[in-house]
C-alpha cells in the first residue's frame, strides 16, 4: 500500500489482478454447475450466492468501497440488500405458482 | 494536531461539510449506481420469477456456441474492469500516458463484448426469436432477454463513450483524477450487472447434453 497525494490510500496492482483471478474462477464454477442436473429452485440460489459475492468483491475491491468511510458504505449498500430480500419474496412465489400450475 | 485532524477525517461519522468524504461528483456517480442497481434487479426479479414459474421454459442455448461465447464475453468484461482499476491507480499515480493506454484497453474490453453479443442477437433474431414471440411457445423468454441484455448493452455501448470522452480529456490534460475513478465506478457497475446477467438468463437454460 503506497499513499499518493490525493491522500487516498492507493492499492497495489496484486490485489487487483487476484480479485481478477478469484472472479474468473468462480464464474468457472458457475459454468460448471450449470452442466449439473440440478432442479431449477437450487441452481438459482446456488447461482445467486455465487454471483453475490463476485459483486462484493467487484464492489470491495475495483469500486475501493473497502478503502472509503463506513459513513458511505453504510449509505450504499442497504439499496442493495433491499435487492436481496425482494428476490426471496418473489421466487418462492414463483415456486408456488410453478405447483399451481395445470398439467 | 495533525494527528488529531487525521484521526477525524477517517472516523466513521465525520459529519459537518463533507460527511462521506467524497467529492460530490462521485457522490452522485454512487447514488446513480444505486439507482441504476435497482432498475436491473427490478428486470432481473420479473425474470427470474416468470423464469421459475414456467415449466416449458425453453433451454436453447448449445455449448458450442452461446457458452462458450457468453464466457468468453464474461472474461471480456472481467479483464477490462482489471485493466480500468489499473487505469485509476496510474490516474492516482499521475501518469497519465499509462492512464491512456489503460482505458484503451478497457474500451477494447467493451467492445469486444458488444461485438460478440450483437453476433448472438443476430444468431436468435435469424432462429425466429423475437420480443413478442419463439419457435419454442414461451413468449416472454425473448421479452425478457431482448429487454435485459438489451438494456445492458445500452450501458455498455455508453460506457465505451464515456470512457473514450474520458481518455481524450486525459490525454489533453483535461480530466482529473477523480473523473477517472467516477468513470471507473460506472465501468465496474456495468460488469457487476453483468455478474448478475450471466448465471441468471444464460446458466438457467442451458442445453442440456
Amino acid at each position: 500500500m503506497e499513499t499518493t497525494h490525493a491522500g487516498h490510500v492507493e492499492t497495489g496492482p496484486k490485489l487487483y489482478v487476484l480479485t481478477w483471478v478469484w472472479l474468473l474462477v468462480l464464474t468457472a464454477i458457475e459454468v460448471t454447475l450449470a452442466y449439473f442436473h440440478l432442479p431449477v429452485e437450487l441452481m438459482l440460489f446456488l447461482l445467486l450466492g455465487l454471483s453475490i459475492v463476485k459483486a462484493a468483491l467487484i464492489m470491495a475491491h475495483f469500486m475501493h468501497l473497502r478503502f472509503e468511510r463506513l459513513n458511505l458504505v453504510v449509505t450504499l449498500i442497504p439499496a442493495m440488500v433491499l435487492c436481496i430480500a425482494l428476490l426471496s419474496v418473489f421466487f418462492p412465489d414463483g415456486v408456488r405458482a410453478l405447483r399451481l400450475a395445470v398439467r | 494536531m495533525a494527528e488529531k485532524v487525521e484521526r477525524l477525517r477517517f472516523a466513521e461519522w465525520g459529519g459537518g461539510v463533507s460527511p462521506f468524504a467524497v467529492g460530490s461528483k462521485k457522490l452522485g456517480m454512487w447514488l446513480f449506481i444505486v439507482s441504476d442497481s435497482l432498475t436491473f434487479s427490478g428486470l432481473l426479479v420479473g425474470y427470474s420469477y416468470v423464469r421459475i414459474a414456467n415449466e416449458r421454459w425453453p433451454m436453447p442455448f448449445e455449448f458450442w456456441p452461446t457458452i462458450v461465447m457468453a464466457t468468453v464475453m464474461t472474461f471480456c468484461l472481467l479483464s477490462s474492469s482489471l485493466t480500468m482499476a489499473l487505469a485509476v491507480r496510474a490516474s492516482s499515480l499521475g501518469d497519465r500516458a499509462r492512464v491512456v493506454r489503460f482505458i484503451a484497453l478497457t474500451m477494447l474490453g467493451g467492445i469486444l463484448f458488444v461485438l460478440l453479443h450483437a453476433k448472438e442477437w443476430a444468431g436468435l433474431i435469424a432462429e425466429g426469436v423475437r420480443l413478442w414471440e419463439n419457435p419454442w411457445g414461451v413468449p416472454l423468454f425473448g421479452a425478457s432477454f431482448f429487454t435485459l441484455t438489451g438494456l445492458h448493452m445500452l450501458h455498455v455501448i455508453s460506457g465505451v463513450i464515456y470512457l473514450g470522452v474520458i481518455a481524450l480529456g486525459v490525454s489533453r490534460g483535461r480530466f482529473t483524477h477523480e473523473d477517472v475513478e467516477i468513470s471507473g465506478l460506472y465501468w465496474h457497475f456495468v460488469d457487476l450487472v453483468w455478474m448478475f446477467i450471466f448465471p441468471l438468463v444464460y446458466l438457467l437454460s442451458v442445453k442440456m447434453p
